[in-house]
């Protein structure tokens, strides 16, 4: 074996400069390990290459054609020019061809200067339209709650189907028909109710254009807010605060929690609170329900369902009624934060403003579009109305802030309002994957030990990370006369993020190669703070920066255990009596529905 | 139509959809974990229907492990799939250039109005099914019809009813 086929590395001259790319990446990749910046269009990270649209266009000195730098290998002395004249005319040409198609109302386009295609135009200096020919037609699908198609706007560029397929396992789009007449789609382009699409809205996170976004609910909330008789509450999901702040300029991982409560009081909300407050409860609930069903596992010898899946994700739970209605019996039954904190602010707080459920509006702001899908459940009227009105995706309420004049970065920190605006770090982490089984067994090993979880900083370090799939354990050591049956017992935990690896988890699980009690699994890479309604464009290093802003709003509480939050306690003696109780069962727990996936 | 216990159909020997789909489910048996396997098995799957109904592209996502939508696409991709029945004779008209230039489109426009139905569908009669192409590859005969396997060359408009008439009921194919 000679010397060259055994280096790893790969030497190329990129516009004349010698690049040492890795054996195996592209000539994007390799361009960008200099710092080279190849223009792209299609080119999605932790997908396969899509390679659809020919913006990465370059030259290489031999070839004959141009080639696509995102699909076109690094190889040893190859010479590459990525911005010669030809390219830059060929980039132009080809910008200018999907310009030409595409049916695009720029002013009062919902990515109206947050557009890929715009900034490209701009950046390769279009200035002209030089092709005029047929617009691919305006045709709007409005059938799911959550996520609006335009096809008029689509440039086919394939990052939805790609995600969809790939990271989602779902493969709800794919391209109907051919040539000019493609529709990237559900099965014979007709509605997205007619597949089984989660509505997790990833597809609109990676659109680059307007094609794909969230149905909006800014419209309604508005209503409400100008309405004298509704009393109006808000709530914002952990993952909010560390993204809000690119909604106006902010580097990703920027925490705005303070300047986030000033905006939403200065929109004019009567409470402003955190669904942080319900991810807490979540842990009280959702923990007991654990270690209930390992009690009757262990003890009573029940045959109980075990693996117990969280059930905190709309996007899973929808997935799992489709590809896993066998399991559904493992899914906690443990509403969501967000539907928990609809329905008690529908009565416990309603009841404290001797208000009924219909003179509350309640509005949350979540980072996800599966949310709404998940508020118009049948499931999800416990209060006597529906439980949460309106949810706002963080690119919304961005948005609103932005319609309401107000300077955001100039606005002062603020606190939420008590009671259902008090929590935990152990309630921030939600935001991130891993995160509610890492507040889980602060508050599970602190109720069956009696002493606090033997990690630094609480955290634990095998489940935090951007990997698809992780596992710990924990061995319980010195348990509580109370939970004895437990001493010794090895807890294995599992973690996924990403629908296709709840798949792969799931078929570890079902042909026996791994056990576990408890498994987190959220439905976005990265967990919420990756969600399909957070400010585009989501990367891996921006995933990293939000996940690393969550960690540091939980460090940097006093209170950082679910258990500890006072706010819950107060509203267990108050009104809900004991988790799992009668109260609870009724309002905070729900069930699930077999779906047909074909 | 009466249906009998082994699911064919008492009154002519056709198999019903139901028995149809049961012969598909032994196919996609074999077919289950080969890799590339849509397209064969939506060629067989058309040869035993006659067209794709949906229930059978849905039974084959299932059992491909494929979400419809990519199956739906795949068929839409392809000229030959159809998922509308068919007659009982495929008429297509050849539109490759030769044949364009030779009169094709005027022969085609000859058989709609003949059939009275437009391309890609089929007479009420479900005798027929009118298509196009692209170039059969018999451009020295320009402009051709295909009708099911035969050629028929040299085509004039004022020819087309008497060659449908070969393929009615008691005619000559």
């Amino acid at each position: 074996m000679t010397q060259a086929t055994l280096t790893t590395k790969v030497a190329l001259k990129i516009n004349g400069v010698t690049v040492e790319a890795d054996m195996g990446m592209t000539i994007l990749q390799a361009a960008a390990t200099a710092g080279i910046r190849i223009p792209t269009m299609c080119y999605l990270e932790n997908v396969s290459c899509i390679g659809a649209c020919r913006v990465c266009l370059c030259e290489v000195e031999g070839a004959r054609n141009l080639v696509a730098a995102c699909s076109t290998p690094a190889v040893p002395n190859m010479k590459v020019k990525t911005n010669s004249r030809r390219v830059r005319e060929a980039r132009k040409t080809v910008v200018e061809l999907l310009l030409s198609e595409h049916a695009g109302d720029c002013p009062t386009c919902d990515r109206n200067a947050d557009c890929e295609l715009q900034a490209l135009a701009r950046e390769l200096g279009i200035h002209e339209n030089r092709y005029e020919g047929e617009r691919t037609h305006k045709s709007l699908d409005l059938s799911t709650p959550a996520v609006l198609r335009d096809s008029g706007k689509c440039i086919k560029c394939r990052r939805c189907v790609s995600v969809c397929a790939e990271t989602q396992g779902v493969g709800a789009l794919f391209p109907q028909g051919r040539g000019f007449d493609t529709v990237i789609g559900p099965a014979f382009a007709r509605e997205l109710s007619t597949v089984p699409c989660v509505q997790c809205g990833q597809c609109a996170a990676v659109c680059p254009v307007g094609a794909i976004t969230e149905q909006s609910h800014i419209e309604r909330v508005w209503d409400a807010l100008d309405d004298p008789n509704v009393h109006v509450v808000v709530q914002t999901a952990p993952a909010i605060r560390a993204a809000l702040g690119e909604c106006f300029g902010c580097e990703p991982g920027t925490l705005v929690t303070g300047k986030m409560v000033a905006a939403l009081r200065r929109l004019g909300f009567d409470g402003v609170f955190d669904t942080n407050f319900t991810a807490d409860l979540t842990i009280l609930e959702e923990g007991t329900e654990l270690l209930t069903r390992l009690k009757k596992a262990l003890v009573d010898k029940e045959d109980v369902a075990l693996p117990m899946f969280t059930s905190c994700s709309p996007g899973w739970i929808k997935f799992a009624e489709y590809y896993h209605p066998d399991m559904l019996p493992n899914l906690s039954t443990c509403k969501s934060p967000q539907q928990m904190f609809g329905t008690l602010a529908k009565t416990y707080y309603a009841k404290k403003l001797d208000k009924t459920a219909q003179e509350i509006f309640c509005v949350s702001v979540m980072p996800c579009t599966a949310k709404k899908f998940e508020c118009q459940r049948p499931e999800m009227f416990d209060s006597g109305a529906q439980d949460v009105d309106a949810v706002l995706t963080t690119r919304e309420l961005g948005r609103m802030i932005q319609e309401a004049g107000i300077d955001f970065m100039g606005l002062p920190d603020e606190e939420m309002d008590a009671p259902m605006g008090m929590s935990t770090g152990a309630a921030d982490i939600f935001a991130n994957t891993g995160g509610v089984m890492e507040a889980a067994l602060r508050t599970a090993y602190e109720i069956i030990t009696g002493r606090q979880l033997p990690m630094e900083k609480l955290h634990i370090a095998p489940i935090m990370g951007l990997e698809g799939i992780k596992e710990a354990a924990v061995t319980i050591e010195g348990a509580v006369p109370a939970w004895s049956f437990l001493e010794g017992v090895t807890v294995k935990v599992a973690v996924s993020h990403g629908l296709t690896n709840a798949n792969k988890l799931m078929e570890l699980i079902k042909s026996g190669e791994r056990s576990y009690h408890f498994i987190e699994v959220m439905t976005c890479t990265g967990g919420c703070i990756g969600g399909g309604g957070q400010p585009r464009f989501c990367t891996d290093e921006v995933r990293k920066a939000r996940i690393s802003a969550i960690y540091r709003e939980d460090e940097g509480k006093s209170l950082r255990k679910s258990h500890d939050n006072p706010a819950v306690k107060q509203l267990y003696e108050d009104f809900l009596g004991q988790p799992l109780g009668e109260k609870s069962h009724h309002l905070l727990h729900t069930r699930y529905t077999p779906r047909v996936r074909v | 139509m009466a249906i009998a216990e082994n699911g064919t159909c008492t009154c002519c020997d056709a198999p019903t959809e139901e028995d149809l789909l049961e012969r598909l489910k032994a196919f996609l048996e074999d077919y289950k974990n080969t890799p590339g396997a849509l397209i064969p098995v939506l060629q067989i799957t058309q040869n035993l229907f006659g067209y794709l109904p949906e229930s059978a592209l849905k039974l084959i996502a299932e059992r491909l492990d494929k979400s419809f939508s990519e199956v739906a696409g795949v068929v839409g991709f392809y000229s030959f799939f159809s998922t509308e029945p068919r007659g009982k004779h495929l008429v297509r008209v050849c539109l490759g250039t030769a044949c364009y230039v030779r009169g094709g489109k005027d022969v085609l426009d000859a058989l709609k109005g003949s059939l009275k139905v437009e391309v890609g569908r089929t007479t009420e009669d479900r005798n027929f099914t009118l298509d196009v192409g692209r170039c059969f590859g018999a451009c020295g005969l320009a402009p051709v019809i295909m009708i099911d396997d035969n050629v028929h060359q040299g085509v004039k408009p004022t020819q087309v009813a008497s060659i449908l008439e070969q393929y009615r009921e008691g005619g000559a194919k």
